[in-house]
C-alpha cells in the first residue's frame, strides 16, 4: 500500500510548492515525488531535475473536417454543445472537447475523431528524489487526465520501495485536477494564508477533502502576518475537526531562497526554516 | 463594450487585488460589470457591499437512462468519450461528475432510451454594488467542471460597457473558458522564477486564444529582473508595476479596497487604467 501525502491549498500562492519542495528535500529521498500541479509545474525550479525519461501524453480526441467530403450541411454546427465549428466549418481546438457528436451526426462522414498531444511528462532525478513532473500544451485541457497520469507513474515506482510513499505537490483551485491529485491519497496538507479569501477557499477544499474520505490538516503560512485571521482560521479549523500541524512565519527569505533555486530548509538555518522542519515532523506523525 | 480578463499562471499573484480594485476606479465613471469567474475559489465579493443579490442554479445535462427500454447493447457507453456510462450484464450506471453533457449517448442510443436532465453543479450570484453591477460564480465542492459556471456567470456581462473579469489561475479549461473572447487580458504576475514561468504559460495560452494582453509585475520589488527582461525581449507591454507594500496586505486580508484607502494606490491604479485604455484603443484602431 503507497502512502501519499498531498499538498493543497484552495487558493493559490498560498506556499504548496515552497512547502512540497522543502519536505522533498528534508524526507531523504524516500519519498517519490509528483508535481501535479501541471498548469504551474515549479517544483522544477527549486530541485533542478535531470530529465531521464520524457513521454507525450494524448488522452483525448480532436474532430478533424475532410474538406472533400463536406458539403456544409450544418449538422454539426447544430448538434455541437461546445460551439467550436465555425462558419467556415474549421474546428475551434481549444473548444472542443473530443465528444464525437459530430462525427455521429455527419451524414457524409467527413468528420474524424483523431487523438490530440496534451502535452507530456517526465521522469526525473533531484536531490530530494526521483520526481514525475508533467508540462501540458498551452491552453490544453485534460489537466486532470495528466495528472492521475503523472500520479500513477509515481505510485508505480514507490511500489518497488520497502517504504512507498508518494509527496504530491497540488494545484490550487477544488475542481477537476484537484480531484484526480486527491484521488485515493492516505492524506492531505492544506496550507492557508491569514486573510478572508483564503478562509473562505480553505473552507472549501476541507469539503472536497471530507466529500473523498481524505484525511486532512492545517498548515497556516505567514501567520503573523495577520494575526487576526490566523485565529480565524484556527477557529475555523476547530470547526471542521482538522488539527494545526504548524504555523509558519512570514520571511522575504522565501523568496530570497527562490532566487537562488534552494529551499528555505538549505543554507542558513532561520526562523522559517526551522518552523517548517518542525510542520514536516508534526505532518508525518499526525497525517501518516 | 471591452471586456478585461485578469488572469494569471501561478495562483495568488495578486489576480483578484487588480480586478477588483480596477473595477472600483473604473465604476466611478462609467458603467462597469466585474465576474468574479474563478469559481473553484471566488472571492471577489469579500471586497463589496453586495446589494439586491440573488442567486441562481448551474445546470449541466447528464443522461438519464430509462431500464425498460434499454436493452444493454452499450453502444452509449462505447461512444460516451468521458467514460461516463458503464453498462453492466443487468444494468446501466451513469457516472454524472464525469459527464460532459455532450449528448453523444441520448443521439446514439439505438432504442431511444436516454433522455437527458438537469444537474446543478454550482451557482451563479448576481448583484449590484454603488452602482457597477456584479457577478461571481460558484462551483460546488466536490464537482470538477468549472466551464460550465463560468460561461453562465460571463452571459449575464454582456450589454455593459465595461466588463472586467477575474479569472482562475493557471492556463487551462478553467483560466481559458475565463480568458476566452475577452478584448484584452491583463497577465499578473511576480518577479521570481515561478511566476515567469507561469507568465510564460499565460502568455502561450493568450497568443492561442488571439486575446491581446499585457503584464502587472506584482511585488516588483521582491525578486529580480528576469519578468522585465522578458517582457523586454518578447514586446509585451507593463502596465503596471507594484510595489511590495504592508498596506495593501492588511487592507487585502480583511477584505477592503486599497483604492479606498491610500491615495499613492489609488494614482496606481488610475495610471493602470489609463495605459490600458491607451492599449485597448490601439487594439480597437487595429482590429
Amino acid at each position: 500500500m503507497v502512502e501519499e501525502l498531498v499538498i493543497l491549498s484552495g487558493k493559490g500562492g498560498t506556499g504548496k510548492t515552497s512547502l512540497a519542495a522543502s519536505f522533498a528535500v528534508m524526507g531523504e529521498r524516500e519519498w517519490i515525488l509528483a508535481d501535479c500541479d501541471v498548469d504551474a509545474p515549479n517544483l522544477q525550479y527549486l530541485l533542478e531535475p535531470t530529465i531521464e525519461e520524457q513521454h507525450p501524453f494524448s488522452s483525448s480526441a480532436i474532430a478533424r473536417i475532410d474538406k472533400d467530403r463536406c458539403d456544409e450541411c450544418g449538422l454539426c454546427r447544430t448538434h455541437c454543445r461546445f460551439d467550436s465549428i465555425d462558419s467556415t466549418f474549421e474546428v475551434d481546438d481549444v473548444g472542443c472537447e473530443g465528444c464525437g457528436l459530430c462525427s455521429y451526426v455527419c451524414p457524409r462522414s467527413a468528420i474524424a475523431m483523431q487523438p490530440r498531444l496534451s502535452g507530456y511528462w517526465f521522469r526525473s532525478q533531484t536531490r530530494g528524489g526521483i520526481m514525475l513532473h508533467a508540462q501540458l500544451g498551452f491552453g490544453e485541457g485534460n489537466s486532470g487526465k495528466l495528472v492521475a497520469r503523472v500520479k500513477e507513474e509515481a505510485r508505480q515506482i514507490a511500489q518497488a520501495s520497502p517504504l512507498p510513499r508518494v509527496l504530491v505537490d497540488g494545484p490550487p483551485g477544488v475542481g477537476c485536477p484537484v480531484i484526480a491529485a486527491l484521488s485515493g491519497a492516505t492524506a492531505a496538507l492544506l496550507v492557508a494564508e491569514p486573510s478572508i479569501s483564503a478562509l473562505g477557499d480553505l473552507e472549501r477544499i476541507a469539503e472536497v477533502c471530507a466529500h473523498f474520505q481524505v484525511p486532512a490538516g492545517i498548515c497556516i503560512n505567514r501567520f503573523d502576518a495577520q494575526p487576526v485571521y490566523s485565529d480565524h482560521i484556527a477557529s475555523l479549523a476547530k470547526r471542521l475537526a482538522l488539527p494545526i500541524l504548524g504555523r509558519i512565519p512570514y520571511d522575504e527569505q522565501f523568496t530570497w531562497a527562490l532566487l537562488e533555486g534552494r529551499t528555505i530548509v538549505e543554507g542558513d538555518t532561520n526562523r522559517a526554516g526551522k518552523a517548517v522542519r518542525a510542520l514536516w515532523q508534526e505532518t508525518v506523525t499526525t497525517l501518516l | 463594450m471591452p471586456s478585461i480578463a485578469c488572469a494569471s499562471g501561478k495562483g495568488g499573484t495578486g489576480k483578484t487585488t487588480v480586478a477588483t480594485n480596477l473595477a472600483r476606479i473604473m465604476a466611478y465613471e462609467r458603467d462597469t460589470h466585474l465576474v468574479d469567474c474563478d469559481v473553484e475559489g471566488p472571492n471577489a465579493h469579500h471586497f463589496f457591499t453586495l446589494e439586491s443579490t440573488q442567486r441562481s442554479p448551474v445546470h449541466v445535462p447528464v443522461p438519464h437512462i430509462d431500464l425498460s427500454h434499454c436493452d444493454l447493447c452499450g453502444v452509449c457507453s462505447d461512444a460516451c468519450a468521458f467514460h461516463a456510462i458503464s453498462v453492466l450484464a443487468d444494468t446501466a450506471l451513469v457516472f454524472p461528475e464525469l459527464c460532459h453533457g455532450c449528448g453523444v449517448c441520448a443521439y446514439i442510443c439505438p432504442r431511444n432510451a436516454i433522455t437527458e436532465r438537469p444537474r446543478t453543479i454550482g451557482s451563479v450570484l448576481e448583484a449590484t454594488c454603488d452602482g457597477m453591477a456584479f457577478t461571481g460564480g460558484s462551483l460546488n465542492p466536490g464537482e470538477p467542471m468549472p466551464p460550465p459556471i463560468i460561461q453562465a456567470a460571463k452571459k449575464t456581462a454582456r450589454g455593459r460597457d465595461y466588463i472586467i473579469i477575474d479569472a482562475s489561475p493557471g492556463s487551462t479549461c478553467a483560466t481559458v473558458e475565463a480568458v476566452h473572447g475577452t478584448n484584452f487580458c491583463l497577465l499578473v504576475t511576480e518577479p521570481t522564477p515561478f511566476g515567469l514561468s507561469d507568465l510564460r504559460m499565460a502568455v502561450g495560452m493568450c497568443r492561442r486564444l488571439d486575446v491581446p494582453y499585457g503584464v502587472v509585475i506584482n511585488r516588483s520589488d521582491l525578486g529580480d529582473g528576469r519578468v522585465e527582461d522578458y517582457c523586454k525581449e518578447e514586446a509585451i507591454p507593463v502596465l503596471g508595476r507594484f510595489p511590495s507594500d504592508r498596506c495593501i496586505a492588511d487592507v487585502y486580508a480583511r477584505g477592503a479596497l486599497i483604492v479606498d484607502h491610500n491615495s499613492a494606490w489609488e494614482d496606481r491604479f488610475r495610471g493602470l487604467l489609463m495605459a490600458l485604455d491607451r492599449l485597448l484603443k490601439r487594439e480597437v484602431n487595429h482590429g
